[in-house]
């Protein structure tokens, strides 16, 4: 049995800490690589819905976001608890879209132009009006590439 | 120097968000120029599959009250029409590439058309199963000829198994039956 007896105290060597900023460098890069900023601050909630043909967005540069949904509780006093459209980090309207799309097309690179992809992130409890609305006013502004936002689901409940 | 990229590492790490963006990939039909005459083409019955949603999310495809379930696989027969039955869409015999002379139902139009007051979740439920009905019948018929998924293959084929299967989806201006809200 001695043999497996601990013979005194083993002292463990203090750990090598050499390649810690390796690690730490290796990891802060790959963090700072996929890393995507959020542009703006949501005032709604928008909860997409699920789908399964859903594809990815492939440039996000390319990619202007009109979000639609209920005002967030401390802005209900405000804005009520009508869905809203928040472009940027504003409230607006439907007819200040047209608008919109023109600025976000001249920051454009000048080739990207017609490659514009409007991205709608609407809450899914949101009612057909104010979309119906929204796509007119996309048609009007002649931005007629859109993606419906939503979860990519394997299957639908 | 380690004690600063771990601050940098700590500040990306608390900003990153991984989600990627997903969605459904829509086009909008061109406003029609006003200075045309507006194109009236007589679309035979049989050509229209019609999918109407109401405000209470309740659909109604060709007449029939149905479930979001079952629309896939009626819209699939109805796109590709395979006992080539007098009440599905006409077949025109095409040339392709790749598929040779095949009969294909090309004057086939999905109509949608929903109320203001239809839910946005229904709604996209709906697109969606429209569009997997579509991919599944691109999928069976690119694995058929070519033995690979459809969003594997090279652009030509790609576009000989679009118009084996060329329907479109149409959306009609909404009505509103319904009542705002």
């Amino acid at each position: 049995m001695s043999k497996f007896k601990k013979k005194g105290k083993k002292s463990v060597g203090a750990l090598n800490t050499a390649s810690l900023p390796d690690i730490v460098f290796m990891l802060l890069f790959f963090f700072m690589t996929t890393t995507v900023m959020r542009e703006v601050d949501l005032k709604i909630t928008v909860k997409v819905p699920d789908a399964t043909e859903a594809e990815k967005l492939e440039k996000k540069s390319l990619v202007s976001f009109i979000y639609v949904g209920e005002p967030l509780p401390q802005h209900q006093a405000m804005f009520g608890t009508e869905p809203r459209i928040q472009l940027n980090d504003q409230f607006k309207r439907v007819e200040d879209i047209q608008d919109f799309i023109a600025q976000e097309r001249d920051a454009m690179d000048e080739n990207d132009r017609n490659k514009m992809l409007v991205s709608l992130k609407v809450d899914e409890k949101t009612k057909m009006g104010i979309i119906v609305d929204i796509k007119m006013a996309l048609r009007r502004a002649n931005a007629l590439k859109i993606s419906y936002s939503s979860t990519k689901v394997d299957k639908i409940k | 120097m380690a004690d600063i990229a771990f601050l940098l590492l700590i500040f990306f790490l608390v900003t990153t968000t991984m989600d990627v963006d997903t969605g459904l990939m829509r086009g909008l039909p061109q406003l029609p120029d006003e200075n045309e005459p507006e194109q009236t083409d007589e679309i035979h019955d049989r050509n229209v599959f019609v999918v109407l949603i109401n405000k209470n999310d309740e659909l109604l495809v060709e007449n029939k009250p149905t479930s979001v379930f079952e629309l896939r696989e009626l819209a699939k027969e109805f796109i590709a029409n395979p006992e080539n039955e007098s009440n599905l869409p006409e077949k025109v015999e095409k040339d392709l590439p790749f598929f040779g002379t095949t009969m294909v139902t090309k004057n086939a139009v999905i109509s949608l058309q929903n109320d203001r007051g239809t839910s946005y979740g229904m709604y996209i439920k709906v697109q969606n199963e429209l569009l997997a009905a579509k991919q599944e019948l691109r999928d069976e018929i690119s694995r058929r000829q070519f033995g690979m998924k459809y969003a594997d293959l090279d652009e030509e084929r790609m576009e000989a198994v679009k118009d084996y299967y060329p329907s479109v989806l149409s959306e009609a201006e909404p009505k509103e039956i319904g009542g705002r809200n």
